[in-house]
């Protein structure tokens, strides 16, 4: 029988983790990236996101978790108050400008 | 390579066997020791904590035995040779910490002056009841090596071997001492420091970012970075895999715990050390270590003048145990007797492992003082005897 | 712009990815303080090769094993004294003790008060989330009177520890309290410990969701941030007794309470010998360089 080894599933590039882009007639002032596989779902980030941009997806993630996807791109300034809250290294916030 | 002149007192010296062992301890290189005042080894602690701001090192004396065992091994980890020093009570705080020595494979050393027990027993007399918890106190499966002298020159050069393994092996080493070994003054032959061969850490070779905590060589042995060479090692006492992760699966459990055992188990041959004495032709054979040796010495000699075939075999190294050599004495005597400072610890072994082939007998001793040479006689006029059985011993 | 990017790289640099998702429940503020702890060693530019971590046993303790630095997760409680060791044979490394509350103080309190008094240069977290998480949600030394724990199924009726208290009494040279909400604020504060020299001391009220949230319908994790938040007052430079956090009903005392100045371990040790001993004094400065 050949051995499951959960140690070596590889969490560094999973699903997600690039700096989200949207295409809008504005320019960004800020982005997040969120590696949706680290998401447990605890929600700290939407809702201490200071202008509340972020909101749960719809979908689950591997572990059964709704993951935040964002809601009003255009509002976020990168301030990465989400990623300094964040318990499980999902979520990360950039300035663009 | 050789050893550091800072740290060797090259003479001779009338000295007792705690205060020796601290010398030996610091020609071994050793220049951390973490304490806790216990009698009858606390000389060995007071010796250093005068001895080490002259020869550059650090001594502290924590708050307990427990937090003495692990401060070592923080010190070992940080690139330090290191040691403790305690007795029985003491040795038992300590055994949480020889597990993990074990487990994180910490080059360290354990000095036991052992006393009477159980509990506080008799801290000013001597007693050789540890043994068995030196090999079987922390709990699951795991080796250590342990020594035991008979002399305070002695204390010295087994301080200096009981580095060299743990260096060789990456296991913490017992020196099992007892009080009266502690406390008896000697002649004491400190060499020059180049006389005196030590074996150096096993360090690691491969480049920083490739290094693997606990990857092992072919002898089963990993190598060792300190903290602080950029090495990002991860020190687990979970069970773990090479990289030092934890993983809680009985195969990671068998890999590492085999490895453990195995990597004394497989060099025991090269561990084993023992002295023999007309054991060529002996029909009683003795079976002695530490202090009790030199009593069983001259019971021997008693024997001898009797006309009795007898010959001593005293253990330097005890665990492990030289399964082989008994074995192999088992087939060609038809006695032995096991003369201890205890009611039957080391005789179990020598039992296991004659498989019933000669004749098994204790001389033990509650511990208090050492034996008379007569006592261990009679036990041994007892071997020869027609009437005693196989495999019986009587306190 | 480059400088955010780079955050998240260094972040992902600092710890062992490969071992993510980590073993904390959903909303646990353990991650929170490893968070604030790794983006307070990036904004502080310590040298991570020079930073040695040390964990007892514990949800907090495993720590210690997602970090990409010299981490070691020793027994249970003994994480102060391990580094104790680890600090005084190396004294270039900066080392940092974290653990929960039953490890630091019920089976390592004797290794923290002494820590302490000898002022052992080292920085030591304590996140404490008012029970014993591994175990299963048992009474620690710090569970609020009238909580309850799986071991004090009718709510714990003891004096819980006020450990800024302890600290200050104890020798720190700095003493500080944040709860998992602050957590700009505490990843100031650890910046600013990590450049203390002397015996630092953080203690972080940390949300257990799972087991004393849930055991005591105190809510969500969520729920638990918004509590720090309401019930939180900040009082910088605060009498430590006055940091008492009894029963639930209590305010939060946080702030930064402690900061001053007293000779570390080592200064004491060599300042004192080099006036006894004068020039028979070989000054201890660390281990011989090994090739890597």
């Amino acid at each position: 029988m050949k051995e499951k080894n959960l140690e070596d599933q590889n969490f560094s590039s999973p699903r997600g983790g690039e700096w989200i882009e949207t295409q809008t007639q504005q320019k960004l002032k800020g982005t997040v990236a969120i590696i949706r596989e680290r998401c447990k779902g605890c929600g700290y980030c939407i809702e201490f996101c200071p202008l509340k941009c972020l909101e749960f997806s719809k979908e689950f993630n591997g572990k059964g978790y709704h993951y935040p996807h964002i809601k009003f791109p255009e509002k976020c300034t990168g301030c990465d108050l989400c990623g300094m809250y964040c318990p499980d290294f999902a979520i990360f916030g950039k300035k663009l400008l | 390579m050789k050893a550091d002149t800072k740290g060797v007192l090259t003479g001779l010296h009338f000295m007792d066997g705690d205060h020796s062992c601290c010398e030996g301890l610091l020609a071994a290189g050793c220049r951390f020791i973490g304490g806790y005042p216990i009698t009858p080894s606390t000389e060995v602690v007071e010796r250093f904590a005068e001895r080490i701001p002259k020869v550059g090192g650090v001594f502290i004396q924590m708050e307990d035995e427990i937090a003495s065992s692990i401060v070592i091994q923080g010190a070992v980890w940080a690139g330090l040779k290191a040691a403790t020093v305690t007795s029985g009570p003491g040795f038992s705080l300590m055994m949480e910490h020889i597990g993990l020595a074990a487990m994180t494979e910490t080059p360290c050393v354990f000095v036991n002056v052992q006393r009477g027990g159980p509990s506080t027993g008799l801290p000013t007399l001597p007693a050789q009841s540890d043994m068995m918890q030196a090999k079987w106190g922390s709990h699951g499966d795991y080796e250590i090596i342990a020594v035991s002298p008979n002399s305070p020159q002695e204390c010295f050069d087994f301080a200096i071997l009981a580095f060299n393994y743990a260096e060789q092996y990456r296991v913490p080493v017992m020196l099992m001492m007892d009080e009266c070994v502690g406390h008896m003054y000697e002649r004491v032959k400190i060499p020059s420091a180049d006389e005196i061969e030590l074996v150096e850490r096993r360090w690691a070779t491969c480049a920083a970012g490739e290094y693997l905590t606990y990857k092992p060589d072919a002898d089963l042995v990993p190598r060792m970075a300190k903290a602080g060479d950029g090495c990002r090692i991860l020190v687990e006492s979970l069970t773990h895999d090479e990289r030092g992760y934890p993983v809680i699966t009985p195969q990671a459990q068998k890999k590492l715990v085999s490895r453990l055992v195995n990597k004394i188990k497989n060099n025991a041959h090269k561990i084993y050390k023992y002295e023999e004495y007309k054991i060529e032709d002996a029909e009683v054979i003795v079976v002695s270590y530490g202090i009790t040796s030199r009593v069983a010495f001259k019971a021997v000699e008693l024997a001898r003048q009797k006309g009795i075939k007898a010959g001593l075999l005293r253990l330097i190294v005890v665990w492990p145990f030289p399964e082989k050599k008994i074995e192999e004495l088992a087939a060609k005597t038809k006695a032995f007797v096991t003369a201890e400072m205890n009611l039957g610890q080391i005789v179990l072994e020598v039992e296991r492992c004659a498989h019933g082939k000669a004749k098994t007998l204790l001389a033990g001793h509650a511990g208090g003082t050492v034996h008379r040479p007569e006592e261990i006689l009679e036990v041994i006029e007892k071997a020869i005897s027609p009437n005693s059985s196989v495999g019986i011993w009587e306190l | 712009m480059t400088q955010t990017l780079e955050l998240k790289d260094k972040m992902e640099g600092l710890l062992r990815t490969n071992r993510l998702p980590h073993v904390w429940c959903s909303g646990c503020g353990i991650g929170i303080v490893l968070n604030s702890f790794l983006r307070a060693l990036i904004a502080s530019e310590t040298d991570e090769n020079k930073v040695a971590v040390s964990c007892g046993i514990g949800c907090t303790a495993r720590i210690s094993g997602y970090m990409n630095i010299d981490g070691f997760h020793m027994t249970h409680g003994r994480a102060l004294a391990f580094a104790t060791g680890l600090k005084l044979a190396n004294p270039a490394l900066k080392t940092v003790a974290i653990g929960g509350d039953g490890d630091m103080i019920a089976i390592g309190g004797n290794h923290f008060i002494h820590a302490a008094r000898r002022n052992i240069d080292m920085l030591v977290i304590c996140v404490n989330n008012f029970n014993y998480g591994m175990t299963g949600g048992q009474a620690a030394p710090t569970t609020t009177k009238e909580s309850c724990g799986t071991t004090a199924p009718y709510g714990s009726f003891e004096n819980p520890f006020n450990l800024p208290f302890i600290a200050d009494a104890c020798g720190a040279v700095y003493v500080a309290r944040w709860t998992a909400f602050h957590v700009r604020q505490l990843q100031l504060s650890i910046q600013e410990a990590l450049k203390k020299k002397g015996f630092s001391f953080i203690e972080i009220f940390s949300q257990c969701t799972e087991l004393f949230l849930r055991k005591n319908k105190y809510g969500a994790g969520l729920d638990e941030m918004k509590f720090f938040k309401q019930n939180s007052v900040i009082k910088n430079g605060a009498d430590t007794r006055e940091a008492e956090f009894n029963s639930r009903n209590d305010k939060i005392v946080v702030g930064k309470f402690v900061d001053r100045e007293r000779p570390d371990f080592k200064e004491s040790m060599d300042g004192y010998f080099g006036k006894v001993l004068k020039d028979k004094f070989i000054r201890y400065e660390g281990p011989l360089q090994t090739k890597i």
